[in-house]
């Protein structure tokens, strides 16, 4: 069930008239039939790994809690968390990377187990770190896997960020519904007015690269931008405005992603709840593990005092950035999409110094202006780098993005080209105005909650700005049959 | 409840500019809607004759030459490519205004044995009331790829058309004029006929079950209301009536005691030099008229039709739209 269907919306207004009329124990009851029924749509394989890894995870945490008196105690529990973890990366090899690897058709592709499975894993950590308890009631394990609004593209969340909005009873309020339903509405602009418009011209651009090459690259790493952009966000807000609805608060995922001066500080902004699952069990652990820390010392004791001091976040960041690019796909693109944003991000490292030396020996670089040429530079670097998941292998990628310097003309911009993409001149309009939007909404964000200062308008003006976002998403918005006169064949 | 009320009404007059007004450019989504305006007529409301289905009625009969020749008072319930679930719908919604004596069914439809072209479903579906019968119709209708809410709000089918709106959508926005002629749609062109396409071979000639069960429907329709049912294959040079499907309608219409037309065979000296618009595909005004004048008489006399011309009120009515026709005539003439 697509998030951005009516059949889903309808899901929805029924699992509200549930949820809000039954007597509130039987909240979380119907939180969980509505999940596994949103998930049931997904195919039975999906429920069944879903439901084997909430089992996993009740087990793990079970066994966790009881292996108190044992004398082998500590390998024992290391144990259960090993076989815990490693049958989570055992069902997301056979369902993600095994079909890849064998080059087969991937039947088992399991829609949000890229997501739920690193849920799992985190839970498993934290109840063998003792961050928290194990969850020993089923049903509230089960729906903290399950919860809908989540399950298929995050925010990934720990359990304690998550468990105390998710188990409250709610009541009814307006302002729950108004507010997540602006949100949703926001999302469902962002998904099919933005993104789903600017696909059509990325997949003719990208069905024939070698078509497409030169200065139809800069056109790809734009739309691209643009598509990634509204695309998850968009489907975050939809989440986020689910869960409101519930009266449930899931933690944010992007913040202005595209306003960073820096690669490294992008990646605190744009999808921030797996970056900081990897920094909360890849990179801490791995920094502070036992090899490592012999390895800096081995390094100092060897009279390589520099290296020593950064060999911890070297070798911990690098293994991020290898995970991190194998959690977005399984290829070789994303390995090396990866350990490219990882050089960028150590190189500006190194060179911190000698930026903070720059910045004093030229005081007018700490101007707005050169604010402006930082975060373009980023976009630009993260628009180059996105290529990998563009172009889909490392060579043409190299290739087409060489081909920028190489074959650039401006004669696509000018010759009409770009009208043969499949977008026509409203289309790009609506792209135009519609990125404009988003750049003056995330200014307002700046400020504060955007739904907060709507709130402080006018009633009149309220309902202009809000209704007109619904028409225009519902005229604009890139779903259903296309009307086509074409389709008409008159005489028969 | 202002806003909302503001809101719905805004909602509703974008709906009706963006649906498709079918008055000058793909006119056949006008036809279905437009009997609506016949029943309100008092003395038109109850007609002789009935004609459903698809092209090959709408086009190739005139009910003004079956009514200024023989007095017959008919009406053509047809759409482009109309199925035959909708064919049965269609009456079964008909009947609840009027009962004919005669339905006059086309049988190409035959042919089409599952849900297909959801663009000519809406232009036999959008413009019908909403009733048990249309719900029931949309749901025999469906392609895979529709929703059954994109009929209850049009908007979400049509909505992109929003950058293809051209002045006829302001102009009929919210008001309508008639397109058809007692549901014939007037060709005036010639286009003579050259070369008729190969048939193609067909692994299995066989009509499906469905097309049967709703042929069977509408025949249990006509009899339980005591109409006549006829029979028909249009004289359309293509596309290809297999030997075949004609065997089945023959042998459908001796099992039930039914009258079969094949209008390919019979005696009414069409040319299709001069009598089509489209190379034989459909006959114009003039080849209409001649297929027209020979069905009539059989509805004559066959069925015992008699001229109606003595009703004062409905024959005036039948100068009004002879009157209306002759203009379109003289005009297309013109140009």
């Amino acid at each position: 069930m697509q998030i951005t269907s009516a059949g889903f919306l309808l899901f929805l207004v029924g699992v509200l008239i549930f949820y809000y009329g039954l007597p509130a124990k039987l909240q979380k009851p119907v939180l969980l039939i509505a999940s596994y029924v949103f998930y049931s749509f997904a195919g039975l394989r999906a429920v069944a790994a879903l439901l084997g890894s909430t089992v996993c995870c009740y087990l793990v945490g079970y066994f966790l809690t009881t292996e108190q008196t044992h004398k082998n105690q500590k390998n024992i529990k290391s144990g259960i968390l090993a076989a815990g973890i490693g049958l989570h990366i055992a069902l997301l090899g056979i369902t993600k990377y095994l079909p890849v690897y064998l080059e087969t058709r991937n039947w088992f592709a399991i829609l949000g187990i890229s997501f739920f499975t690193l849920q799992a894993i985190g839970y498993m950590i934290d109840v063998y770190r003792g961050t928290i308890e194990a969850e020993l009631n089923p049903m509230r394990l089960a729906l903290f896997f399950a919860f809908f609004p989540i399950l298929t593209q995050g925010p990934i969340h720990r359990y304690k960020e998550l468990a105390e909005t998710l188990f409250a009873s709610h009541a009814f309020s307006i302002e729950k519904l108004k507010n997540g339903g602006i949100r949703i509405l926001w999302g469902f602009f962002k998904k099919l007015v933005l993104a789903d418009r600017v696909a059509i011209g990325l997949q003719t651009l990208l069905a024939n690269p070698e078509q497409y090459a030169g200065g139809y690259v800069l056109v790809v790493m734009a739309f691209y931008a643009l598509q990634l952009y509204a695309d998850f966000t968009g489907g975050i807000d939809i989440a986020l405005g689910c869960a409101e609805l519930f009266g449930v608060s899931l933690q944010e995922n992007f913040l202005r992603p595209y306003f960073s001066k820096s690669v490294q500080e992008y990646w605190t902004r744009w999808h921030m709840s797996l970056g900081k699952w990897f920094t909360t069990y890849v990179f801490y652990p791995l920094s502070t593990s036992g090899w490592v820390t012999q390895l800096r010392k081995s390094a100092i004791a060897h009279g390589h005092r520099r290296l020593g001091k950064r060999i911890a976040v070297y070798v911990s960041a690098g293994a991020v950035w290898i995970l991190t690019g194998l959690w977005h796909g399984p290829t070789a693109s994303f390995v090396v999409w990866g350990l490219c944003n990882y050089v960028i991000i150590m190189i500006s490292r190194e060179l911190t110094g000698r930026y903070q030396a720059f910045h004093k020996r030229f005081p007018a670089t700490e101007g707005a202006w050169y604010r402006g040429v930082q975060v373009i530079r980023t976009i630009g670097i993260m628009s180059s780098l996105r290529l990998f998941d563009c172009y889909k292998g490392v060579g043409i990628t190299f290739a087409m993005f060489g081909s920028i310097f190489t074959q650039f003309s401006l004669r696509p911009y000018v010759d009409g080209s770009l009208l043969q993409l499949g977008l026509n001149g409203m289309d790009y309009g609506i792209i135009l105005l519609g990125t404009l939007l988003l750049v003056w909404v995330s200014l307002l964000q700046r400020k504060g909650s955007v739904r907060m200062q709507l709130a402080g308008l006018p009633y009149w003006l309220r309902f202009i700005l809000v209704f007109g976002l619904f028409v225009v998403v519902l005229v604009c918005g890139k779903y259903g049959i296309g009307y086509d006169r074409t389709q008409f064949i008159y005489n028969i | 409840m202002a806003s909302a009320l503001v809101a719905v009404l805004c909602l509703g007059l974008l709906q009706s500019l963006l649906m498709p007004k079918y008055m000058e450019g793909i006119k056949e989504g006008a036809l279905i809607s437009e009997y609506y305006e016949e029943e309100r007529v008092a003395e038109r409301k109850q007609h002789d004759v009935l004609f459903l289905g698809d092209c090959e009625v709408y086009e190739n009969f005139i009910p003004q030459t079956l009514w200024d020749v023989y007095g017959i008072h008919s009406y053509i319930r047809g759409s482009a490519k109309q199925k035959m679930w909708q064919s049965y719908y269609l009456l079964e919604e008909t009947l609840k205004y009027e009962k004919p004596k005669v339905v006059v069914l086309s049988t190409l439809a035959m042919k089409y044995g599952n849900p297909a072209d959801e663009a000519y479903n809406r232009l036999t579906l959008d413009g019908m009331r909403w009733s048990r019968a249309k719900v029931e119709s949309i749901q025999a209708s469906m392609t895979e790829e529709e929703s059954f809410l994109s009929y209850v709000f049009p908007i979400l089918r049509y909505h992109e058309r929003f950058d293809e709106l051209t002045a006829e959508d302001f102009t009929y926005w919210g008001k309508r004029r008639l397109v058809s002629y007692n549901g014939y749609e007037l060709q005036t062109g010639v286009k003579p006929v050259t070369e008729i396409p190969e048939a193609q071979q067909l692994g299995n000639y066989q009509f499906s079950s469905r097309s049967y069960d709703y042929l069977d429907r509408i025949r249990k329709l006509c009899d339980e209301n005591e109409i006549a049912l006829v029979l028909i294959k249009a004289p359309s040079l293509y596309p290809a009536w297999y030997e075949e499907w004609d065997t089945q309608m023959e042998d459908y219409a001796k099992r039930n005691d039914l009258r079969y037309y094949n209008l390919l065979e019979a005696d009414i000296d069409i040319d299709y030099t001069t009598d089509t618009y489209d190379a034989g595909l459909h006959l114009n005004y003039a080849g209409a008229r001649k297929l027209s004048l020979y069905f009539g008489k059989e509805l004559q006399d066959t069925y015992g039709l008699t001229s109606r011309k003595q009703e004062s009120k409905l024959a005036e009515s039948w100068e009004r739209e002879k009157a209306r026709m002759d203009t379109e005539l003289a005009k297309e003439c013109a140009n």
